[in-house]
């Protein structure tokens, strides 16, 4: 990192102040982790992510690293997935998990609510169909317990089913009998996480990074 | 189909608490009668020490002076003896008043409505108390300092300790202690300080305030100035406030003991020198830090060792209880021995016990465990209110208008201007921000109790000649939060439209889910290259499977993962939910002993009871039935796993598949009729129709499968620590229940394909369909065929 790179470009800095709503601060802080994961490459690779030492010990690493390069949280609409990121790119998946601001109103609660839960959906659904099926969601189950030494995967799967009964019972209610459970849709989704607080809980704090007391 | 009929839908118990039916009359009358009987016995009961006569007690002179004079008298065949059994019986009497006070408020549902317990309870104290008085005797000294902390205020802090919330604990731990230490001091300096001020400008006549140095008001304003954790459990329960504000609150009163203990200590010492110096002050912090977390220390050991002890416990299970509630009192009480802070020490005590006890103990134990607490810690804050009103009839009273008002002015400003101040500083820090509402309740729902009555209690009287008029503005200040402010929190939170609490049915999606968020943010916490919160939780959560639980939990469950572990949990309430509602009852030929279903039928009465005696070898097959129930849905699910199926989601052809897939239901669906009416067993898994179609619901299809070993081994014992913690046992079962039987109706419909009978009439998941359920067994152990026998009475149909 050279002097000439300390000193960060304002203008583009708000313009993704405006666009992701982080703080100038906070972007530059961001900016600087950036630099660090991607040894002051312009773009992110998995294998950047995945070399991350703390990271190892999380079971579900590789979704997360997933969602990262996932396009449908670009905020673009579009689908699919990329294998390297910009910095701007990394500044929307992260803004994911800004908190909300104090005074909001509730639509706007509404939203932010509804655009975390769309994150955790697409990283529950892995081949982006818009449902998650039942597959989809032992995967889920297994990889939540893989770290786990006795792993049975009998009772993962019975737990993945017993959950796929459960969210079938919450959002369908009484259903006909030739009526087949395709899956979780999103409002499914939605309607299963009502009582979670999703808005206040799916945050971190981003100002106090400490870049110095990083990995590599 | 007639059994059905005559299967009454289960409701709950309700008392018609409205009208005044003859035994509740009877109950009102039994009341009276005790509290009279009351306010007569006791005074008989004091007057028997030696040192009052009473006419009760000439008997005993007449017999003694009798036994001296060595006449022969005649042989006394009944003899009165009160003072053999005096102490003892008063207490009963006392608990039995206390406990028949609380039955009787519930039979005026109107009044308790509107007033909360605590209220009702201190009038009681004051009607005994005046009972006691008019009956010209002295009144006990009931509320006794020693009696109090050693006896009435550990089981309230046991209960609230044991069942802490600790994930909501120790996300607001920052604020809580921020409202507790920083909060109280605050409160203490601004009252004591201020009251002084106050004191010294009254109006020039030879004014008894004046008298009053600067240390005893500070000492009286440490006192007055701590927020109460009875009371303000005894009134939030009742308002069910949301998590938040609740552990806010009732997290600050627990914490600010340890600031108490010193500032009162402090205070006390030194009011006898009259100043304090720049040196005590020191050491007055350094004092706060030792007695803070040797209090939370000492909790801790004593817990770890609980936790210890109870690994080897699997031979006595009898005993089990006990030393949960033994190791948390030795805690409590070697706290107290230190002058360390008792409060924090059994708070730490307890939380740090749970998870390891809980996965150790059994079922049994546990459900005796918690009863226990609660019973206790209920029939403790009865007797708590109770004697403060007591207490203020008795008390030699000194009442200073001035001194009084100014003390609960202050007291309500003071806390105002403190809460609004620190939640300013704590927003900065805090990522959900408190608002004007939760500051509002937060400043409101600062509650005085008992403990502040008796710390004013043990002063001394030599030292403190105005103890008089500290304890009767203490009393004013307690009666004027808990009747004032305790009566109108309840409609000022509906006003407000505060949030309430939900009613959390822990589901397994939501405990996935939590695990998930956890993990996922602890990722993008590492991602960010940012050591907060997730992280040092993870590291924890780390740090205690690898090393902690393998030391304190016996056996195979130190290696159980807390999903598993809830999962299990989540099966066996369904299980025993199910034995309740007689759906074990016919259990496959397999079985021994079948008992006859009208029996089982009759006996499990499920309001009645709480928990069925299970023989070891029926939970086994209750395991397996539910097992193959899953199984049986597991099959079920595969079968609609599109990806089974003939196509690629991804082809272009998207509407076809559809099409297609519904044929490929309708010709399962014919398959299945076929097989179902040919009483034919179900054709072999490999056979071409079913591998095509892959029929559910066929037990001999999967029973090859090597599914025993795969299913753990049997616990009678629970295990997570995410237990939901509410006392109404009943009602979580039949909650799940519910859930269980709304689940395997929509099992039966939803998800399952089956012949259309017609007559699916809207499911109401009250009714107890014990029939069905009963059938529905049958049908997974032995039937080969899906859910049709059931509705024998339905024509066939294609």
């Amino acid at each position: 990192m050279g002097a000439l790179q300390s000193i960060p470009g304002q203008p583009e800095y708000a313009d993704l102040a405006e666009r992701t709503g982080f703080s100038l601060e906070q972007i530059g802080v961001l900016h600087k982790r950036f630099k660090q994961l991607s040894h002051n490459e312009e773009t992110l690779r998995r294998d950047h992510l995945n070399g991350i030492p703390d990271l190892a010990c999380n079971p579900i690493r590789s979704q997360i690293i997933e969602a990262f390069f996932d396009r449908r949280n670009f905020r673009q609409n579009i689908e699919g997935t990329v294998d390297e990121i910009n910095f701007e790119q990394f500044l929307v998946v992260m803004s994911h998990f800004k908190p909300p601001r104090l005074h909001i109103t509730e639509e706007q609660r509404e939203s932010i609510r509804r655009e975390k839960l769309r994150f955790l959906f697409n990283m529950h659904d892995t081949d982006n169909d818009g449902t998650i099926t039942l597959e989809e969601y032992r995967h889920v189950v297994e990889e939540l317990l893989s770290l786990s030494e006795t792993l049975e995967k009998d009772t993962a799967q019975s737990i993945a089913d017993a959950a796929m009964l459960e969210v079938a019972s919450i959002s369908m209610g009484h259903m006909e009998p030739d009526e087949f459970y395709e899956g979780i849709t999103f409002e499914h989704f939605s309607k299963l996480l009502n009582g979670f607080e999703i808005e206040s809980n799916m945050n971190i704090r981003f100002l106090y990074t400490d870049t110095m007391n990083l990995c590599k | 189909f007639l059994a059905r009929l005559h299967q009454r839908p289960r409701c709950p118990h309700s008392p018609a608490g409205v009208g005044k039916s003859l035994p509740e009359r009877g109950l009102l009358l039994l009341l009276m009668v005790f509290v009279f009987l009351e306010g007569s016995v006791l005074p008989l009961g004091a007057a028997s020490s030696p040192d009052v006569s009473h006419k009760g007690n000439v008997d005993n002179h007449q017999v003694s002076d009798v036994v001296h004079n060595h006449t022969k008298k005649a042989f006394p065949v009944l003899d009165l003896d009160y003072q053999h059994i005096q102490t003892p019986f008063e207490i009963s009497l006392w608990v039995l008043l206390a406990s028949l006070m609380k039955l009787g408020f519930h039979l005026i549902p109107r009044l308790s409505g509107i007033v909360p317990e605590s209220c009702l309870l201190i009038t009681v104290g004051l009607l005994v108390g005046g009972l006691i008085k008019l009956a010209g005797e002295e009144v006990p000294p009931v509320l006794d300092s020693r009696l109090f902390f050693l006896c009435l205020l550990p089981p309230i802090i046991l209960d609230a300790g044991y069942f802490l919330p600790i994930r909501a604990f120790m996300d607001n731990l920052g604020t809580i202690l921020m409202f507790a230490v920083v909060g109280t001091l605050w409160n203490a300096f601004f009252i004591g300080g201020l009251l002084y001020a106050v004191c010294q400008i009254q109006p020039a006549n030879p004014n008894p305030l004046h008298t009053l140095e600067l240390l005893p008001c500070l000492l009286f304003g440490s006192i007055v100035s701590a927020v109460d954790p009875v009371a303000v459990l005894a009134v939030f329960e009742e308002i069910h406030i949301n998590e938040l504000l609740h552990i806010l609150v009732f997290g600050e009163s627990l914490l600010n003991d340890a600031v108490t203990v010193v500032l009162y200590h402090l205070f006390e010492e030194y009011s006898g020198q009259g100043s304090v110096t720049v040196m005590d002050c020191f050491l007055g912090v350094l004092s706060f830090l030792v007695v803070s977390l040797g209090g939370v220390l000492v909790g801790a050991i004593y817990g770890i060792v609980a936790a210890f002890t109870s690994r080897f416990a699997s031979h006595t299970r009898v005993i089990e209880p006990l030393f949960v509630f033994v190791y948390s009192y030795m805690a409590y009480l070697s706290a107290e021995m230190f002058h360390l802070s008792g409060i924090m020490a059994l708070i730490a005590c307890g939380a740090v016990m749970r998870p390891y006890v809980e996965a150790n103990i059994s079922h049994k134990s546990h459900t005796t465990i918690k009863y226990f607490l609660k019973m206790w810690s209920s029939v403790s804050e009865t007797l708590i209110f109770i004697f403060l009103g007591v207490a203020t009839v008795d008390g030699p009273h000194a009442w200073n208008w001035t001194f009084v008002t100014v003390t609960v002015i202050l007291c309500l400003v003071a806390r105002v201007i403190g809460v609004i101040g620190l939640t300013y500083v704590i927003n900065q820090f805090r990522i959900v921000k408190l608002t004007t509402k939760d500051q509002f309740i937060i400043a409101y729902g600062g509650l005085r109790g008992a403990i502040a009555f008796s710390l004013g209690f043990l002063l001394d009287k030599d030292l403190f000649p105005m103890r008089e008029m500290f304890l009767t503005a203490i009393i004013t200040v307690i009666f004027f939060t808990v009747f004032v402010q305790g009566m109108t929190i309840k409609p000022l939170v509906e006003l407000l439209a505060v949030k309430k609490k939900q009613e959390a049915k822990r589901s397994i999606n939501e405990e996935i889910h939590t695990q998930f968020l956890d993990h996922l943010l602890t990722g993008i916490e590492d991602i960010c290259g940012h050591y907060g919160h997730h992280h040092w939780k993870d590291k924890l959560n780390r740090f205690n499977k690898k090393y902690v639980k393998k030391c304190l939990i016996a056996g195979e469950r130190s290696r159980e993962p807390q999903l598993i572990a809830f999962y299990h949990k989540m099966e066996m309430k369904q299980a025993i939910e199910l034995v309740e509602s007689g759906g074990g009852v016919n259990l496959p030929t397999a079985v021994p002993s079948t008992e006859h279903p009208a029996q089982e039928a009759s006996s499990a009465k499920p309001a009645e009871r709480a928990l069925p005696q299970l023989p070891k070898g029926r939970e086994e097959e209750i395991r397996n039935i539910l097992r193959s129930n899953l199984q049986r849905t597991r099959q079920r699910l595969r079968s609609y796993n599109r990806h089974t199926l003939v196509a690629d989601p991804y082809e272009d052809g998207f509407g076809d598949f559809l099409l297609k897939k519904q044929k490929m239901i309708e010709l399962e669906k014919k398959i299945k009729n076929m097989n179902n009416y040919l009483t034919v067993p179900a054709a072999p898994p490999d056979s071409p129709t079913m591998c095509r179609a892959r029929l559910a619901s066929d037990p001999q299809a999967y029973r090859g499968k090597p599914d025993s070993d795969n299913v753990p081994t049997i616990h009678v014992d629970l295990a997570s620590p995410q237990s939901p913690d509410s006392v109404n046992m009943m009602d979580e079962f039949r909650q799940a229940g519910q859930q269980q039987k709304h689940q395997q109706q929509e099992e039966d419909q939803g998800l399952m394909m089956k012949p259309p009978s017609g007559q699916r009439g809207p499911k109401k998941p009250g009714e107890a369909d014990s029939d069905r359920d009963q059938q529905k067994l049958t049908r997974c152990l032995s039937d080969p065929g899906p859910s049709a026998d059931e509705d024998e009475d339905e024509p066939f149909l294609p």
